[in-house]
């Protein structure tokens, strides 16, 4: 078998002026957690639209595990499995019925599916819900019922596209705690996200913004990777603090994470007490200023942010 | 202005603006007319003419050649063939080729040199039930003619005059001389296309706020059911008398039908019945969750207003219980109005007690789609 | 309490049945004026149900809401022009470009021109909305539209707010912003309640409120809910992962195991004997090799979990 379960070369694709895509080169290894993020309309769902094979690409070709998706969309729809973000479940059926028809899809001898779907049933906790009516379960428990339906057919690849969309804590726990568990069945995980606490549990992430891969690598590698050191501190009027931090000089991004400030800073850009020291010469009250660990949400913001201020 | 003439306007605006960014409605505005028009002008046409007809004549004699050439050039009747045998009579309805079959005995001429009564056997196919009757009671004409004309030479030739006492009936057609179907059709079309235009879309365009959301975002601003549905129904109450505008110029000079009453009177009375057709629009919205269940619910609410209106059929002829039931239908009084104005030229003088129900309708089914919008949910 | 802010909204015993399911059950709770008041609760635990009720939309099987000093069940009418309200679902037309979805609502709203244009500009600036002024809000990302939603939503500048779900799928620079704006209209008096699924976000309320089936479990300022939560907890490094987590979830003494980036996160109940002997211990019996063992800070996660944790399944509908 292959050892690059997804690879893409200059994979282009536009949508009337609008370019989705231009140029991406991925390479994502067998068994692999791959965390795609990015801002909205960066080309995420894009990317998964044209693995899967439901868009053509207009320039560049697409492989999953050594498949060109063009060429042979069908074996390569027999390897994968998609949850895109409005999964098409059956609203009339129950859960167990919704199951059973997309094993029927994939042509999962009931013998093969019977085991199949308990193991997936048992690991999202919903084995007592097989005779619930799709419409009637929650949004964490419809997610995990659209998971096991993309999972049902063991597939070698799995794209998730905003899996945990609308989620709760817990439930997006459950949902986590099943993809950790893909790679030990040789599934090869393509994953999306919005959230920066998610994209911390891929082993390796590609920052996408405005349809180009801006950079790759792990997690740790994104946060060793930023130039800028980040500096929370307390103040009494947020809103002034933060308006009088956005024109300050060397500041690359100001956001708020619970009651404090967290800005990050250019290496050249002021420390902590220069920053105090500043925000009192605007007037503005603020104490407590200090270096912060460098996360991962850091990294994220800024490069969206440098990216925005180009575009 | 008033808060609830600011709050009507932006509501019309807004469906305007939507109106026309939707190009499937913009060409079912523009193409519903015209191919209703043409189907219900020229195809479902009740008019009969060239009927076929096959002969079996035993007789073969002048009188029975005279006969066949009545038919022959009789409008109503083609001749498509002869059968030697009159069991093949029965082929030829079987197969279609004929629709009406004469069977003229061996004893026919005999019968009537001997000034017996001489009897044609005529049979009509009665699968479809109009026109057998129409073609029958044409043949049951055309033969008495025949006899008519017969006794009268034979009288000439007798050398008596023809005379005693004799009852003619001297017909006059009115409002529609030549009896045209789509002249009683089109005027109904004008009707009906309103009516569809008018309810589906104002049923729609609610319903299709429910499914995308916006409704429940409607709900908690401080617009009233009856600003809200008025706000939405005004723009395709335009639509639908532009459409029939539309229907108005086409009957006129492509189709040929007489307009002979007010075009006043028409659109303003059609103002009324767009009332009606809204407020069934509004009500269908109502009761249903989605856009799928509204055009369900508007289908059956516009076939028995079809049936039971006189669109097709005259309501003389339906049961006395039927007859009753429509009565409620509004389209009944609208087409009253229609085919009063288009052929009679009919003015409010007569036409006043359709109006006047009518507009009693419209108001009652317009208060009630308005009262039956609720502002919660569930 | 002499200078104690007036409330806002004001709910007492409030509780709505669909047939024989309680979806809102005796909720009571104040919010103060000016207050950014968090709702969090699993999918289905009635946030949004409560925020209907709120707004007027459903009527209370029981107790009763006053919203601006207005009962929500009879005061409808007059409640309208004091709220505003961003439902869960998408709100806009999606035929109708940004500012056309703003004027049809300013209008809504009774604003006539020249105050209409002036209020809708004042709201490009603000919400930054000027690169998509023109453009069919059904072409917008998630993060544009609940942008175009919020304007439209303050177009009559309500005092109290309600937003259900606003940044869900909304990606984080967006979010910041967001909840920048947010953090503004409250400083300006404006009322404000809103679900999220988002800690982070959570952590930005003044206060909140938990809710599970119906029910409040819990109502205070994040700090105090952290530091109300039960038990302490560990970050470990270990190796191989997965086993390791498996391991302590299944520990006595663990309340709760979590994966969390590439560490394990535990709760572990306070006892007599060294905890972290204890996991090592358990992890040792398990054949993981631990990399690394530190105290963690209590994030509103766990206190969610702790209070939610595995009952969302069986509360569920």
């Amino acid at each position: 078998m292959h050892d690059l379960a997804i690879r893409t070369e200059d994979l282009t694709k536009s949508f009337g002026e609008i370019r989705a895509l231009a140029g991406l080169d991925l390479e994502v290894a067998r068994g692999e957690i791959f965390g795609l993020v990015g801002p909205d309309g960066a080309g995420k769902t894009t990317t998964m639209r044209l693995l899967s094979g439901l868009l053509r690409p207009d320039a560049g070709r697409a492989e999953v595990a050594g498949l060109d998706v063009v060429e042979r969309t069908e074996d390569v729809r027999r390897l994968l499995g998609y949850l895109p973000q409005t999964f098409a479940m059956l609203h009339e059926l129950t859960v167990a019925e919704n199951i059973e028809y997309f094993a029927d899809l994939y042509c999962i001898p009931r013998g093969q599916f019977a085991q199949r779907s308990d193991e997936l049933l048992s690991a999202t906790g919903l084995t007592e819900f097989t005779g619930r009516r799709a419409d009637a379960l929650s949004g964490g428990m419809g997610q995990k019922l659209a998971l096991i339906c993309s999972l049902i057919h063991r597939p070698q690849v799995l794209l998730l596209d905003e899996p945990t969309r609308g989620v709760d804590p817990v439930s997006r726990r459950d949902l986590w705690r099943i993809v950790y568990g893909l790679p030990a069945e040789d599934v090869t995980v393509l994953i999306s996200t919005p959230y920066a606490d998610e994209a911390e549990r891929c082993n390796r992430l590609g920052v996408l913004v405005d349809g180009i891969l801006q950079t790759v690598g792990t997690p740790q590698d994104l946060v060793a990777r930023q130039t800028s050191r980040p500096i929370e501190l307390q103040a009494t009027e947020q809103r002034l603090a933060r308006n009088a931090l956005e024109k300050l000089g060397g500041v690359e991004t100001v956001a708020v994470v619970g009651q404090a400030l967290r800005i990050t800073v250019r290496r050249d850009g002021p420390g902590p007490e220069e920053v105090l020291k500043a925000l009192d010469g605007a007037g503005v009250e603020a104490t407590e200023a200090h270096w912060a660990q460098p996360r991962l949400a850091d990294a994220l913001l800024a490069i969206a942010e440098r990216c925005g201020k180009d575009g | 202005m008033g808060d609830r003439l600011i709050r009507l306007r932006s509501v019309a605006q807004k469906e305007l603006r939507q109106m026309r960014r939707n190009p499937v409605l913009i060409r079912t505005l523009l193409l519903a007319p015209l191919i209703q028009l043409i189907m219900f002008g020229y195809a479902a046409t009740t008019d009969v003419r060239n009927v076929p007809v096959v002969i079996c004549d035993q007789s073969r004699s002048p009188q029975s050649r005279a006969l066949a050439d009545k038919v022959r050039v009789s409008p109503c009747f083609i001749l498509t063939g002869h059968v030697q045998d009159p069991r093949d009579l029965k082929l030829e309805l079987d197969a279609g080729r004929a629709q009406l079959a004469l069977h003229i005995p061996l004893e026919f001429a005999k019968d009537l040199r001997r000034g017996r009564p001489a009897s044609v056997a005529v049979y009509v196919d009665g699968s479809d039930s109009v026109t057998a009757s129409v073609a029958m009671s044409y043949m049951a004409g055309l033969l008495g003619h025949y006899g008519a004309a017969l006794k009268l030479e034979q009288l000439k030739r007798a050398g008596l005059r023809p005379g005693g006492p004799r009852v003619e009936a001297v017909p006059r057609v009115w409002y529609n001389p030549e009896l045209r179907s789509m002249n009683f059709m089109i005027p109904g079309v004008f009707g009906l296309i309103i009516f569809v235009i008018t309810m589906v879309w104002t049923g729609q365009s609610i319903v299709r706020e429910r499914e995308l959301g916006t409704l429940e975002q409607l709900l908690v601003t401080p617009v009233r059911p009856l600003e809200l549905m008025l706000g939405k129904s005004l723009p395709y109450a335009v639509a639908g008398l532009v459409d029939a505008g539309l229907i108005v110029l086409l009957a006129r000079f492509w189709f040929g039908v007489p307009l002979r009453g007010s075009v006043a009177l028409l659109f303003a009375l059609a103002a009324v019945f767009i009332l009606t057709t809204l407020g069934l629009g509004l009500l269908v919205s109502t009761v249903s969750q989605t856009q799928q269940q509204a055009l369900l619910a508007t289908f059956f609410l516009v076939m028995p207003s079809v049936l039971l209106s006189g669109f097709f059929f005259p309501i003389e002829n339906m049961p006395w219980i039927i007859q009753q039931a429509s009565y409620l239908i509004p389209f009944r009084y609208f087409l009253e109005i229609t085919r009063g104005i288009f052929l009679k030229g009919l003015g409010l003088r007569v036409l006043w007690p359709q109006v006047v129900t009518l507009t009693a309708f419209g108001i009652a089914l317009f208060a009630a789609g308005a009262l039956a919008f609720k502002r919660r949910l569930q | 309490m002499a200078d104690a802010p007036r409330a806002a909204v004001v709910v007492e015993d409030l509780t709505k049945r669909f047939r024989d399911f309680v979806a809102v059950d005796h909720l009571s709770f104040t919010i103060a004026e000016g207050e950014v008041f968090g709702f969090l609760g699993p999918n289905g635990a009635g946030k949004s149900t409560t925020i209907r009720m709120l707004c007027g939309l459903l009527l209370p099987s029981e107790g009763r809401a006053q919203v601006a000093g207005l009962d929500v069940a009879r005061e409808t009418e007059a409640l309208r022009r004091q709220i505003g309200y961003m439902p869960q679902l998408f709100s806009l037309y999606p035929d109708l470009t940004s500012v056309e979805n703003l004027e049809f609502y300013a209008g809504l709203y009774g604003l006539r021109q020249p105050s209409l244009g002036t209020r809708i500009e004042e709201l490009v600036v603000r919400l930054d909305l000027e690169a998509v002024r023109g453009q069919l809000t059904g072409t917008l990302s998630t993060g544009w539209r609940q942008r175009v939603a919020l304007a439209c939503a303050i177009i009559h500048e309500p005092p109290i707010l309600f937003l259900d779900e606003p940044t869900s799928g909304v990606d984080p620079a967006v979010r910041q912003q967001f909840w920048n704006l947010i953090g503004d209209l409250a400083a300006e008096g404006t009322t404000v309640l809103v679900t999220t699924h988002l800690m982070e976000e959570a952590e930005r309320c003044a206060r909140l409120a938990m809710i599970d089936r119906g029910r409040l479990i819990a109502l205070d300022t994040p700090q105090a809910l952290r530091d109300g939560l039960q038990g302490l907890l560990y970050e470990i490094d270990a190796d191989p992962l997965l086993p390791a987590l498996e391991a302590l979830a299944s520990a006595p003494f663990v309340m709760d195991a979590a994966l969390s980036g590439a560490t394990v996160r535990v709760r572990v109940a306070e006892m007599g004997i060294s905890r972290e002997a204890a996991i090592r211990d358990a992890l040792a019996a398990a054949q993981v090799n631990v990399v690394d063992i530190r105290a963690g800070e209590p994030s509103l996660e766990d206190v969610f979990i702790s209070l939610v944790g595995d009952r969302e399944e069986a509360s569920a509908r």
